[in-house]
């Protein structure tokens, strides 16, 4: 039952120390509800068998406001119910913030509004944090720009990301599979949006994975390995495929009007064609699109020729598609 | 109740009962908003605190372009107008409406002193550049070596800066004293306005007393 | 009762200036009542369009932006707007110098330039909402807020105006209950009212100044830039979050004191009885005013502060809770051996019992450190301070407004549209609400605009009964000033639920201009209900 009930409450079970905080939860819950019970039929007992009956007489009630042994026990069991749970709470926490010595390393940087993953063997990912299972992993996180907060729910683990500082939290996942990250520290417009996937694999799958990391892409053809970018690098958190303007025009749009004039918020304006595409990608602040606000990260460092190459080359093909 | 009373003097409002009360409820209260106004101070100089602890060794050095002498100067300003102040209350508790007008003014000139020398200091900063934040821009020799110098001079201008406010309030509330002194709506019966304003003043001095020292004379 | 019954403060003086220079406590109650209620059902309206739009996962009605500005405005609204001002400033005003046997409070004076310092700060806040709204949250966190484009001055300038008539009010009060009390009104005499009133002032007057310097120092980075919590100019923004919420920790207790004192005063008057424990419930007052300080940090335990923080933070947090715990039995068992009369103010009182209780016991999880880390930032945090802030407060908010409504205002309401709203509000809190719990620890964080699939049916749940909380909400304001409206006045001498403090026994209803026709002697304490009998009177 406390399993089904743990399925009800909780998302999976995957790091170690994530049973132990279920269970510490369901440790106040059962007590929570128990004083709460005794709350309510305390009032409604006390209400209904004391209530003023129709025409009865207004009388003089009782003088009893006091009773020690009633008080200390309004006292003494809260009390040392809160000091289990204070226990409790903290030894789990002790758990979850010494970082066992073989804990892989992988730095995590967040920014508005995708996550960066830098691994210890070099290679960098995009919204997709990749670890081995029944391995410690250590994620070293700091922001770029503002507060964000890291928060993998089935890993009971979250932990907030400061600008020019270094936070740790650690965890050992049980369970292969895909998990959701979400951005639990407002941090502007598309704070909803900056959501990743953490993907646990088996140790020796993440090993090949690991290094082959970065040359897995060599062989797709570019508008295919532009259409992969898309997602894996997060552009479709600001920018649409299907014509509606999001934070960024839609990638339909600057297709559709290739070859064309677009006007920039300084009065500018510059031809669509591949350079335009490139610059807009790597020095986004350089021309901010009008009616849109500037809020654009540079990619400059995050994608390697190839892949901007690739890029161009898929945006070309969106309005193509979309003439068939 | 008490405001038919034709007996009671036309200071006592009608909602208090004597003026032993009303003196009473008064004195209680301004200490009371003494109380906020040392917290507010607090939570500045906790953010002195935080930031001392974490550049020690700037702010030492930051603190020897500060100008001691005005510091000191503007302290002993500010005592005597403490003094000055006391001696007013004490004149009126005698009736000398005179001499409490004459030591309410001295009062008055002190603190304008006491602001006068300060935008000596602040003038003197704002050409050399030593401003808080980004507006910093002062790279004489004594300061280029210095990590994050416009921490300093941050806080420093915030906290002198309240204060100087309060000494400029200060200053608005005493003239407001001397009208009311020399028109003679203040004698010996009832001076619990002088008496309020002279506690809030002598906190404005005890401010200072704190700040003096852990601008001008550390390290 | 006088046949003096005429004049009362509402019809004297007369005239717009005698209200606008009014030096009467409750004009200015009535005035704060009436601006709280306006703030309350903007704020409220604000609520209602985000729970539209989360309905369902997308972008339905609102883009990003404009949900993001929402739940600021319904925050800063709701929170600086109205519970902290206009409940001590409305009850507060009108009630104290009643029930200590004054003629106003301390310093009138101070008193209506506090009611109009909160109004011209309230004028910034809504010059925010004109001007394009901010989107940082009510917590102002930086570097965000130091970068956002929003309009973060103007609404922390009306915050940092609003403090100084936090703190007025505050000074106000505690001069008033030390200083006015009537000869034998000792302090083990008075209302339990009046002690959560002073509790609330104490910590008005020692924490909002810690606010005031917060929000202009944030106004001073924004301004000048002086790197105070900016981290790429040597500052912290983790230092913002502590000055933040060593005011806003006390804050939740500035909210929430008065409501405990609400219930206070109705469960031993519609219970007909003596109130269980007075001494613990004051005592208990004071210990939660002055605990409430420590505990700050538990706002920050995944902001990587120290770990000998968290265990201090944590260790300190339980102990705020047993006192409030120790309160809700003594509620409970007053009502043991009385006359209990299930009336509107009743059933509030009840609903809070049930509400604050789920509240409280919410925040013992969010104190575990090791649980907070899963909780923190999710829904689940914000079903529980909708419990406490909500549940308790404003549904005792609204149970004080039944109560004294006849005393202060000399109409009766119908009650049985009254008790039916109660129901109404109880029903689509906890439909609303409860959810939210179940949506939190199952990982979906708060302040998001959309969300994931997977979360789509608790937020449909959530969203229909805050429709009927919000209906019901407004049934239960309309119907009461449906009373003035219809004048189902009742007889000026009238003691509807027999009540026995002072603002009761000794003054009409509404009443008189300077309260009391003669000083009151006091005969008995507010709840002697097992040496006197107070009959219950109302004639229309």
């Amino acid at each position: 039952m406390l399993d089904r009930l743990t399925e009800f409450f909780f998302p999976k079970q995957v790091s170690t120390f994530a049973s132990d905080i279920d269970n510490l939860y369901f440790f106040i819950f059962y007590s929570s509800v128990t004083l709460f019970f005794i709350v309510v039929f305390g009032m409604v007992y006390l209400s209904i068998k004391y209530r003023h009956r129709k025409g009865e007489e207004l009388k003089l009630t009782s003088s009893k406001d006091h009773s020690n042994l009633l008080e200390s026990l309004f006292f003494i069991i809260p009390l040392i119910l809160v000091s289990i749970t204070f226990v409790w709470g903290i030894r789990s926490y002790l758990k979850m913030v010494i970082v066992p010595d073989d804990a892989i390393e992988i730095k995590v940087t967040g920014q508005s509004w995708f996550w960066t993953f830098d691994y210890p063997d070099g290679g960098t990912t995009l919204n997709e944090l990749v670890v081995p299972s029944n391995r410690p992993v250590k994620l070293v996180l700091s922001s770029k720009d503002v507060l964000h907060s890291f928060f993998i729910p089935v890993m009971r683990s979250k932990m907030d990301c400061l600008p020019n500082r270094y936070n740790v939290m650690w965890f050992d996942a049980t369970k292969e599979g895909v998990y959701d990250i979400f951005c639990t520290e407002y941090c502007g417009t598309g704070h909803s949006q900056m959501g990743a996937k953490v993907i646990v694999m088996k140790p020796a799958q993440y090993d090949d994975w690991a290094s082959e990391l970065g040359s897995e892409d060599d062989d797709l053809p570019l508008d295919e390995l532009g259409a992969k970018l898309y997602t894996k690098k997060a552009c479709n958190t600001c920018h649409t495929l299907d014509g509606s303007a999001l934070v960024g025009p839609s990638y339909l749009q600057t297709s559709q009007m290739w070859g064309q004039e677009r006007v920039f918020d300084d009065g500018t304006s510059s031809i669509i064609d591949d350079n335009y595409i490139r610059s807009s990608i790597l020095e986004p602040m350089t021309q901010i699109v009008a009616g849109y606000q500037g809020v654009m990260p540079t990619y400059q460092g995050l994608l390697s020729d190839r892949e901007l190459d690739a890029l161009i080359a898929f945006l070309k093909t969106l309005n193509e598609d979309s003439q068939i | 109740m008490s405001h038919h009373n034709p007996d009671s003097p036309s200071h006592l409002k009608h909602y208090f009962y004597d003026v032993n009360q009303q003196y009473e409820t008064s004195k209680f209260a301004m200490w009371a908003f003494i109380l906020t106004e040392v917290l507010t101070f607090a939570g500045l100089f906790v953010a002195y605190i935080v930031y001392r602890s974490w550049y020690p060794d700037m702010f030492i050095d930051a603190h020897k372009l500060l100008d001691v002498n005005k510091g000191l100067t503007n302290t002993i300003v500010l005592i005597t107008s403490s003094l000055t102040m006391a001696l007013a209350i004490w004149a009126i508790q005698k009736n000398n409406r005179k001499l409490s007008v004459l030591m309410l003014v001295a009062t008055f000139v002190f603190a304008l002193a006491f602001l006068g020398i300060k935008y000596l200091e602040y003038s003197h900063k704002f050409e050399v550049g030593q401003l808080p934040g980004e507006f910093y821009s002062y790279m004489g020799p004594d300061a280029v070596h210095l990590n994050n110098p416009h921490i300093f001079f941050s806080i420093y201008f915030i906290m002198t800066g309240l204060h100087g406010l309060h000494v400029a309030i200060g200053m608005g509330l005493i003239a407001w004293l001397i009208y009311s002194t020399h028109k003679g709506n203040l004698t010996s019966e009832y001076y619990t306005p002088m008496e309020m304003i002279g506690i809030f003043w002598h906190l404005v001095d005890l401010i200072w007393i704190y700040l003096f020292p852990l601008f001008y004379l550390i390290g | 009762m006088s046949d003096n019954t005429k004049q009362n403060y509402l019809n004297h003086p007369k005239g717009i200036m005698s209200w606008l220079l009014t030096l009467d406590h409750k004009r200015i109650g009535l005035m704060y009542l009436v601006s709280g209620i306006l703030f309350f059902f903007m704020g409220g309206l604000l609520a209602l369009v985000m729970r539209f739009e989360l309905a369902a996962p997308g972008n339905d009605i609102l883009s990003n932006d404009l949900y993001n500005n929402a739940y600021t405005l319904h925050g800063a609204i709701m929170i600086f707007l109205f519970i902290i001002p206009a409940i001590p400033g409305a009850l507060g005003n009108i009630l104290l110098p009643l029930m200590v046997g004054a003629k106003d409070v301390a310093f009138p004076r101070l008193n209506l330039a506090s009611f109009y310092i909160y109004s011209f700060g309230a004028l910034f806040a809504l010059y925010t909402i004109v001007n394009g709204g901010v989107d940082t949250g009510w917590t102002f966190y930086t570097p965000y807020s130091t970068q956002s484009s929003s309009n973060v001055v103007p609404m922390t300038l009306g915050i940092f105006i609003i403090g100084f008539s936090s703190i007025l009010t505050g000074l106000n009060f505690i001069a008033t209950v030390h200083k006015m009390r009537i000869p034998g009104l000792t302090w083990y005499k008075l209302p339990l009212f009046v002690w959560a009133l002073y509790g609330t002032s104490l910590v008005q007057i020692t924490a909002t100044p810690v606010l005031a310097i917060t929000m202009v120092l944030l106004m001073l980075e924004r301004f000048l830039g002086i790197g105070i919590f900016d981290p790429a100019l040597g500052g912290d923004p983790v230092l913002y979050q502590h000055f933040f919420w060593f005011y806003s920790h006390p804050a939740v207790y500035i909210m929430i004191l008065p409501a405990f004192g609400i219930i206070s005063e109705i469960i031993p008057v519609h219970s007909r009885k003596k109130i269980w424990g007075y001494k613990f419930i004051a005592y208990s007052t004071l210990s939660i005013a002055f605990i409430g300080f420590l505990v700050w940090g538990h706002h920050m335990f995944t902001s990587g502060q120290s770990v000998f923080s968290q265990i201090v933070f944590s260790f300190i947090t339980y102990f705020v809770g047993i006192p409030t715990g120790v309160k809700i039995f003594s509620w409970i068992l007053t009502m043991y051996k009385g006359q209990v009369s299930f009336t509107p103010p009743m059933l509030y009182a009840l609903s809070f019992l049930f509400l604050f209780t789920i509240g409280g016991l919410t925040g013992i999880f969010l104190g575990a450190v090791a649980l907070d880390i899963h909780l923190h930032d999710t829904y689940f945090v914000v079903a529980h301070f909708h419990y406490v802030m909500q549940g308790g407060t404003i549904v005792a908010f609204l149970g004080g407004l039944h109560h004294w409504w006849p005393k202060s205002f000399g109409v009766m309401y119908n009650q049985t549209i009254a008790n039916i709203a109660a129901l109404g509000v109880f029903i689509g809190f906890n439909g609303t609400f409860f959810p939210q719990f179940l949506l939190g620890l199952r990982g979906m964080p708060r302040r998001y605009a959309t969300y994931d699939e997977q979360f789509v049916e608790l937020h449909s749940y959530s969203t229909f009964w805050s429709g009927i909380l919000g209906i019901s909400i407004f049934i239960a304001v309309m119907n009461l000033f449906w009373s003035f409206i219809k004048k189902n006045k009742v007889d000026p001498g009238s003691n509807p639920w027999g009540g026995m403090s002072l603002e009761w026994t000794h003054t009409s209803s509404p009443p008189h201009p300077h309260n009391f026709e003669e000083e009151p002697v006091l005969q008995h304490g507010p709840y002697d209900y097992d040496k006197v009998i107070v009959e219950k009177t109302y004639k229309k």
